[in-house]
């Protein structure tokens, strides 16, 4: 771990303000598919400017979790707040809401018919008004962040996953939002992709940026993440620090979930 | 006595009456394509409407349609309706029964590429929080599109021969005039042969500019057959990148 990181991690130590509106407060929320509960009673406070990574095993709830909080999946029962605004499916609260999150998917979801600047100009122009010189300013900003404005003019297609990835990241960062929902960012990727968008999300969580990453990543789970949710069967098990989650995992269920991934 | 009489043939090509039938199939064919893509589309949308009732509407319209001869509905339209004192022009008949059919392949076609369409891209909008009408026009509906020109430009290619139908009911497109020279003139072969001629240009034009409809909304397809070319360096620079 570099000396920056470990920095940043002490001072994630400190308690975030609890009088402040939280960036996202789930309490009770029921998810069901059928007979199939995929969230089971969540509870969940998330601070602003806190990095949450959830984990847990396959079918556990976690992209349930964080796509119910920009209501791509609607819960059945319970509240989320996300800053403030309650997620009550009323199409007011909702847009709200999305407009508060940005989202970046595990198959990208790049629009394939357009490219890399009308992907990050088309929601700034159209949902914010923005004009068509502003707009690529601002795009031409992000996809410099993510180090990748040499390709502006290239359709998805012709990119690499981990540019795609970060072209993804860029596209939600132009819409400004306040937190960021990642599901699981680098599954879909080939490993040696993996590192720069992981480099990337970093870089967005040094400059305090509200983020829920579901990742299987435990590496960056350990550098960037203030605190581990783990999952099983539509719960959270458990929540806790990472120093304190990888070496004490309370739940024998996180035990065996540790055993089975780090190798 | 068996001939045939190529200078009959390319004369029969070149006849002003049998031309000016070709320009009834080529007008059926348009009308009903623009008439059957309008309809087929309305159709289309109460198919995938969560509605139950319209949904089950569209679905009887498709079954009924696509399941009875062309032939039959025409036959209908222009002398069975006046039995119930519905009476329309030869033309319109021709017109009505063309759209109704047609709309009920074109319909299925545009569901299906909507179907095609991944979820992830609507879910994508969504995040972005584009509203339902951008949702619809800059990404679902172009994507789709891309994906309904091949079997577009196949039920077309139908179509334009169906037009030959309308014939039956005594519509004077190029089937008909070919039927009423061949009648004047006994040179069967002849007159046929200068049809055939005409609906394969007709055909083959068709195919020419379905091919360029598809390049040019196949751009981004066409950019990732040249990415493979490329992808090489690519991955090379990203090992570069991390050592």
């Amino acid at each position: 771990m570099s000396e920056r990181s470990m920095a940043r991690a002490e001072g994630a130590t400190v308690q975030p303000q609890l009088r402040e509106v939280p960036a996202v407060r789930m309490e009770a929320v029921y998810k069901h598919y059928g007979d199939f509960t995929a969230l089971n009673e969540v509870d969940l406070k998330v601070a602003k400017g806190e990095k949450i990574v959830v984990c847990g095993p396959s079918g556990s709830g976690k992209s349930t979790l964080i796509r119910c909080i920009n209501h791509i999946e609607k819960h059945d029962e319970g509240l989320i707040y996300v800053n403030g605004v309650e997620l009550d499916h009323q199409r007011k609260n909702i847009d709200a809401v999305r407009r508060d999150t940005g989202m970046v998917f595990q198959s990208f979801n790049l629009f394939p018919h357009m490219t890399v600047l009308e992907n990050c100009t088309l929601a700034p122009m159209t949902a914010n008004g923005m004009s068509e010189a502003e707009a690529k300013d601002l795009a031409m900003h992000f996809l410099t962040k993510v180090r990748i404005p040499d390709q502006a003019a290239k359709f998805p297609g012709q990119l690499s996953g981990g540019q795609q990835q970060r072209v993804a990241i860029a596209r939600a960062l132009c819409m400004r939002p306040k937190i960021m929902l990642f599901d699981e960012p680098t599954s879909a990727l080939d490993p040696e992709m993996v590192k720069e968008v992981l480099e990337t999300m970093k870089k967005l969580a040094e400059e305090g940026m509200t983020m829920l990453c579901v990742t299987h990543e435990m590496g960056f789970a350990r550098e960037v993440a203030d605190r581990i949710v783990f999952m099983n069967e539509g719960k959270v098990v458990e929540q806790a620090a990472p120093e304190e989650f990888f070496k004490h995992p309370k739940s024998e269920r996180a035990r065996t979930f540790l055993d089975q991934i780090i190798h | 006595m068996s001939h045939f009489s190529p200078t009959a043939a390319v004369s029969y090509f070149f006849n002003y009456f049998l031309m000016k039938g070709v320009l009834v199939t080529i007008g059926l064919t348009v009308a009903a394509v623009v008439g059957g893509l309008i309809l087929g589309m309305g159709i289309a949308l109460l198919r995938m409407s969560s509605n139950p009732v319209l949904a089950g509407a569209a679905r009887f319209y498709i079954w009924f349609f696509r399941g009875t001869p062309l032939l039959i509905q025409l036959v209908v339209i222009y002398s069975g309706l006046p039995q119930l004192g519905i009476k329309f022009s030869v033309i319109t008949c021709a017109l009505v029964g063309l759209i109704l059919n047609e709309a009920a392949y074109l319909a299925e076609i545009v569901r299906s590429g909507f179907m095609a369409v991944s979820a992830g891209q609507r879910e994508a909008a969504w995040a972005l929080s584009l509203s339902p009408w951008v949702t619809f026009r800059r990404v679902t509906l172009p994507q789709a599109f891309r994906l309904m020109i091949p079997p577009l430009g196949n039920s077309i290619n139908s179509l334009l021969k169906a037009t030959s139908l309308a014939s039956v009911i005594s519509v004077e497109e190029l089937m008909r005039r070919s039927d009423m020279l061949m009648q004047e003139h006994f040179q069967i072969l002849e007159v046929y042969a200068a049809a055939t001629a005409y609906y394969l240009i007709l055909t083959s034009v068709w195919d020419a500019v379905q091919r360029r409809l598809e390049k040019h909304f196949g751009r981004s397809s066409a950019a990732k057959a040249r990415q493979v070319a490329a992808s090489a360096p690519v991955a090379q620079a990203s090992v570069e990148a991390r050592a």
